[in-house]
């Protein structure tokens, strides 16, 4: 994996060094780092020469571009209100439960999020959550259960998760 | 008015994907004001929510002079409720993309983009396999035209049309004030045709069919058909295209429950219609002569006798605080302000009369919003809690 200060440069010659360009390379950033540090915040800024101060402020408008550390996977669990009255909240507490965290946290090995969001997009198969960018519908505890053990197989393979 | 006994169902948006090529060759060779005006005569708006007419906004653009000038297919879809514009892409996105390039046509525009909801980003792949194939054949009828997709990061008020062209500026996806409106002043400050994925896909109906065909559907004042999606407290949820001007009543006999005590159409921005008001209620877009007319971006979420409208209005209000950009007052305030009021007044720190100000605290941000956000959160609070006003107290 290259580092960030890399990834930055990679991803600017890519885009291009525009003020337009800022999105994309900070998705892209997110997309490895899982997170913008302050330090790559003010790379980027450096790279396409644009105060730190608005990258910082453009960052931090949209909820998808986190500047706190993530785990490996972020689970988005859908709160509008189709899901909510589908059984979010079981779901929910399913998730919590299994990976003793609550909302808003990180697993301490950090391989999982856990996050609410706003509408996913999929209120006639609700409930609802992402992982990462993988939609899972229609969700039960059960069945959220059986999805999150095969992620925790994934991540034990990749050798990064250690209970 | 016209009231149907029934829906008519219609099925246009889905079908017939495979002519693309054809379609575009026909009306490429087509003159701009011939194929403006087919749509302005097939009166045509915008399937969004807001119903701009469609045919006007080409024109307008078509119009401005400039050195550069941009389509923009607005896959930002983030109203609860509302899931059409990603089947349209996953579907049938070479109806999209060829209309993109007849509007890019018409107005001189050799560049499109897509900015699609970073909800949706596992359909990217599949688009831009979708674009290169599209973009290889433009090459073999000598048609310049390109699209791009654009991801969003999460943020429902970058589906304002303003906002959005912020975010691809690299900037906070704050509205601009209006006017200038973007056919003559968009991205990058160029004259740019924002559509919603829907109005584009009926695009390519009207170009296929011609404007007669679409026209002789739907009621006065709202022409054509709509995609419905369908959510909630129903038997058969999912997305429907119905013709425009069919009356509450008729929906709900054939989409409720038995037990629907209210729909929310239009989504949180959208406006709540309790029981006793469907028969009155028609779906379409406001005129002299069509009665109650809700327009809407398709969003119909229905609610049985089981549910809190407390609850309803209470998670809607969450969005709204959330969502809300924050650059002006009334909505960065108001939204707060409302949510905080109703759970005051629930478990008893206000006094019932405390709604009546918060009704008034809605009109002011009607009032006084600098976008459609702000503006529109009236709708879906005023409707609540006039319709249920015991169930906000007790």
């Amino acid at each position: 994996m290259e580092t960030v200060s890399e990834l930055i440069k990679t991803l600017a010659d890519q885009h291009g060094r525009n003020r337009q360009n800022l999105l994309p390379i900070l998705q892209g950033v997110v997309e490895q780092e899982k997170y913008l540090s302050e330090s790559s915040m003010i790379e980027i800024a450096r790279e396409l020469d644009i105060p730190a101060s608005e990258v910082y402020g453009t960052a931090t408008f949209y909820s998808f571009l986190s500047y706190k550390k993530m785990g490996r996977y972020i689970i988005r669990v859908c709160k509008t209100i189709t899901c909510s009255m589908k059984g979010k909240n079981q779901v929910l507490l399913a998730i919590q439960d299994m990976l003793k965290i609550g909302i808003g946290e990180t697993t301490p090995d950090g391989v999982f999020s856990l996050l609410q969001t706003n509408c996913l997009g999929f209120c006639h198969k609700a409930p609802t959550m992402l992982i990462n960018s993988d939609v899972y519908t229609e969700l039960t505890p059960e069945k959220v259960r059986e999805i999150l053990s095969g992620y925790l197989a994934k991540a034990k393979e990749g050798g990064d998760y250690e209970q | 008015m016209s009231n149907s006994d029934q829906l008519k169902r219609a099925d246009f948006i889905f079908k017939n994907e495979n002519d693309w090529e054809d379609i575009l060759k026909k009306n490429i060779k087509r003159s701009q004001q011939e194929l403006i005006n087919e749509l302005i005569s097939s009166e045509l708006k915008g399937r969004g929510g807001a119903g701009f007419p469609t045919g006007l906004k080409w024109k307008l653009s078509a119009e401005a002079e400039s050195d550069a000038k941009y389509v923009i297919c607005n896959a930002d879809e983030g109203e609860p409720g509302t899931f059409k514009d990603r089947e349209i892409l996953s579907l049938v996105p070479f109806k999209v993309l060829t209309a993109m390039a007849i509007c890019g046509h018409v107005i001189g525009a050799k560049e499109g983009f897509i900015y699609l909801r970073g909800e949706y980003f596992f359909l990217k792949p599949r688009l831009n396999e979708a674009i290169h194939e599209f973009e290889t054949y433009c090459k073999t009828i000598h048609v310049d035209f390109s699209i791009r997709i654009f991801m969003g990061s999460g943020a429902y008020i970058c589906g304002e049309e303003t906002a959005l062209f912020e975010s691809m500026e690299g900037k906070r996806g704050e509205p601009r004030n209006k006017p200038p409106y973007p056919a003559l002043s968009g991205y990058m400050n160029k004259p740019t045709v924002i559509n919603n994925v829907e109005t584009l896909a009926h695009t390519y109906t009207i170009f296929k069919y011609g404007a007669k065909r679409f026209y002789d559907l739907g009621v006065q004042f709202s022409r054509g058909t709509k995609l419905f999606s369908v959510s909630g407290d129903t038997p058969k949820p999912g997305i429907y295209e119905l013709e425009l001007g069919m009356s509450l009543a008729d929906f709900v006999n054939d989409f409720g429950d038995g037990d629907t005590k209210a729909v929310q159409v239009g989504g949180a921005s959208g406006f709540l219609v309790p029981r006793k008001r469907f028969t009155e209620t028609n779906i379409g877009f406001q005129g002299k002569l069509t009665g109650i007319s809700l327009p809407t971006g398709g969003s119909m979420m229905l609610f049985n006798s089981s549910r809190s409208m407390f609850n309803v209005l209470d998670n809607y209000l969450e969005f709204f605080r959330e969502e809300s950009c924050g650059q002006c007052t009334p909505c960065r305030v108001g939204c707060q302000q409302l949510w905080r009021g109703i759970k005051a007044v629930k478990s008893g720190d206000k006094n019932a009369q405390y709604l009546d100000k918060l009704l008034r605290l809605a009109e002011t941000m009607q009032l006084t919003s600098k976008c459609g956000l702000g503006q529109s959160v009236a709708n879906s609070f005023s409707s609540i809690v006039e319709n249920f006003r015991e169930e906000m107290i007790y």
